[in-house]
């Protein structure tokens, strides 16, 4: 990896970065209805309202008011909640945690099983494996996320004490406690991933065995097991980065359905928290989480695609 | 007494189709001695690739092979996949027909060389490396060591080629396959690529079987000959007797598809008329006949087999043989009806 590529690829995040910021505050002020109405209610005065406006810059024109929280967001301001008060970024501050962990967890456990049974199934088209696997992730592809959740719940919760239904324990409070509770949504958001790695890397693994350079090395005599790792692996690995570099970005904005079904205080359950109660600052601020988490996954996904293959990288490099 | 290096006994390959089993290699036997080399000749799809892959066993899975392949006394179609892969590079090594796809885009060029010595060789990290450079070095690339950090892609075709022939010496093969190691290259680069390959086979005194379409390849720089058509060997000899002495009618038409020096300029290439036979419906008797200008009734009917000629080594598959009576006599009578068929043809048109 050469520094070259990869400076280039930093300067060009830095105007998308802009655009992207640029595009959620606009979104929010798209919104219909008064935020300051929504904020004091139906029975404020008009003097509180003016105040409140006021106090918001929402009497200021669009750009000025865009400078105006770019110029705090950069210094790390997000503004408070007009509900708790609570600043912004505290707010995510604590919530995300949560979220990285679920995301972090799921991913793992999706990738740690999706990779060895690609490798396997696709070592063997069409054998008993790759028939029950292929069958096997059709099926948790069709469960929905909330469906798998109350079944796991069920199952391993209620009827089975292995896990707490809901509930969530800080890691550095208590290591065992929080990945039990961590557990059972893992397993939930995983699967379905699980599912979606295990066909793309299966379907470009047997596309790559094709290649002469895949009897190539069976000539030189190389095992089975080297030349699906070695030779096979990484070239086949391009539609997985991406896959898994979108749902990074998608994760990081928190996983609504499975955080609100196992009570996790996660990014998912505080957008959702503030949208119900028009808390709108608090909204803005993790929208523009979500919306950074993605540029910074896609662009993970780009400088991976050049570790993967040497060919993107020089191109790039020349260009 | 050591038994020959390889010695092939009616090696068959077929592969399922929709319509039925394709029959690509039919009962071909042949044998080779060390440090010889065969020519193997033939058009497109006559068998010549399959039957490099049957001799190593590296086909894919739906093929169907039959037959033996005794390589120093060991029945390689016997071998369990483990035990085939210590003699794939090892003993039997290939070098593919394109260098652009036959490595691996992702792998240094050094660790395409290096992983075969470690894995066959036991060779450590460091030596791996020193001998990956000097085998670099000895196919002719020009700053090794460079090269060697290099991906393919930083390669042009002919030294692509190079890199794959350094990877298939690598563990000093007693039998070097070569499936149209010039056929994907520029003009320019296939006579520097058949030196190094004959040049690599003497200095080793390796054993080595050069695929081809072109009999012009191989004039010069094999010992012997077999010429494949539709699956099966229809002549071997000598290299030096194939040519002077031409049996089969097929021969003789490759011969005369290759443009020759001495011959005067603006001579007509004669190609071959026809296409070869389906070899899923393929009708009986000799499978060349349809296209076959000595073709008489009893080639439709009656398959030649594969017979010695008075030369010693050289067989061949025909019923009227080039330069014999026979032959002669079979070509003159086709000459006579087709001319009579010709001017029928003309009346025809003239009385219309």
């Amino acid at each position: 990896m050469n520094a070259r590529y990869l400076g280039r690829k930093v300067l060009l995040l830095v105007p998308v970065l802009f655009a992207v910021s640029a595009l959620s505050f606009l979104l929010l002020n798209l919104l219909p209805g008064d935020p300051a109405i929504a904020i004091l209610g139906p029975s404020a005065t008009e003097q509180s309202v003016a105040a409140l406006r006021h106090d918001l810059d929402l009497d200021q024109p669009l750009p000025v008011r865009y400078v105006r929280w770019m110029g705090h967001t950069v210094t790390g301001d997000l503004g408070r909640s007009y509900v708790s008060n609570q600043p912004t970024v505290e707010a995510v501050r604590q919530r995300l945690p949560v979220t990285l962990e679920l995301l972090l967890l799921s991913q793992l456990l999706a990738l740690a099983l999706a990779i060895p049974l690609a490798l396997l199934a696709a070592s063997k088209p069409n054998g008993l494996l790759d028939r029950a696997s292929t069958s096997t992730a059709f099926a948790f592809l069709a469960i929905p996320n909330f469906m798998l959740g109350v079944l796991l719940i069920y199952l391993f919760a209620v009827r089975v004490h292995l896990f707490p239904a809901t509930g969530y324990t800080p890691f550095h409070d208590h290591p065992i406690e929080n990945l039990r509770a961590m557990a059972l949504p893992a397993v939930t958001l995983g699967v379905a991933e699980l599912a979606v790695y295990l066909r793309l890397l299966r379907s470009d693994l047997i596309a790559t065995l094709q290649q002469d350079y895949i009897t190539m090395a069976q000539a030189k005599g190389m095992s089975r097991n080297h030349i699906l790792l070695r030779h096979a692996l990484r070239p086949s690995a391009f539609s997985l980065v991406t896959a898994a570099g979108l749902n990074l970005g998608r994760l990081i904005g928190g996983a609504f359905v499975v955080e609100y079904l196992f009570a996790l205080p996660g990014i998912g359950s505080l957008t959702v928290e503030s949208i119900f109660k028009r808390d709108y600052i608090v909204v803005q601020g993790t929208v523009l989480l979500v919306a950074v988490g993605y540029v910074l996954a896609n662009f993970a996904v780009d400088v991976l695609y050049g570790v993967l293959d040497p060919r993107v990288r020089h191109a790039r490099a020349t260009a | 007494m050591k038994p020959v290096l390889l010695d092939v006994a009616g090696l068959s390959t077929t592969f399922p189709t929709g319509r039925g089993p394709l029959i690509a290699l039919d009962d071909v036997s042949l044998s080779l001695d060390r440090g010889r080399t065969l020519g193997l000749v033939g058009e497109s799809g006559s068998g010549k690739t399959v039957l490099a892959r049957s001799i190593m066993g590296l086909l894919p899975a739906h093929a169907h092979r039959q037959g033996h392949v005794w390589f120093e006394g060991q029945d390689l179609a016997a071998l369990s996949p483990r035990d085939l892969r210590d003699i794939w590079g090892r003993e039997i090594a290939m070098v593919f027909q394109d260098p652009m796809t036959s490595l691996n885009p992702v792998m240094k060029v050094g660790r395409q060389i290096t992983e075969s010595l470690r894995h066959h060789l036991r060779m450590g990290k460091d030596e791996a490396r020193t001998a990956a450079v000097d085998l670099l070095d000895s196919v002719g690339i020009p700053e090794p060591k460079r090269r060697a950090d290099e991906y393919p892609h930083q390669l042009s075709g002919g030294m692509r080629q190079r890199v794959t022939i350094a990877i298939a010496l690598a563990c000093w093969p007693k039998l070097l396959l070569a499936d149209e190691p010039t056929t994907a290259l520029d003009v320019t680069v296939q006579s520097q690529i058949l030196d190094l390959l004959q040049a690599k086979q003497a200095e080793r005194s390796m054993a080595m079987i050069l695929v081809t379409h072109d009999l012009g390849v191989v004039a010069g720089r094999t010992n012997e000959i077999a010429v494949m058509y539709a699956g099966r060997i229809v002549e071997r000899a000598d290299t030096a007797t194939l040519f002077a002495e031409t049996r089969m009618p097929y021969t003789e038409s490759l011969l005369a598809s290759i443009p020759r020096v001495e011959r005067p300029s603006h001579t007509r290439l004669q190609a071959i008329a026809g296409r070869p036979p389906d070899l899923v419906t393929r009708p009986g008797g000799c499978r060349f006949a349809p296209r076959c200008p000595y073709a008489q009734p009893r080639c439709a009917e009656e398959e030649p087999p594969l017979l010695p000629a008075p030369t010693p080594g050289h067989t061949f598959a025909c019923w009227y043989p080039v330069g014999t009576p026979a032959g002669d006599e079979a070509l003159a009578r086709n000459t006579a009806s087709n001319e009579a068929s010709n001017k029928a043809a003309d009346r025809a048109a003239d009385g219309r």
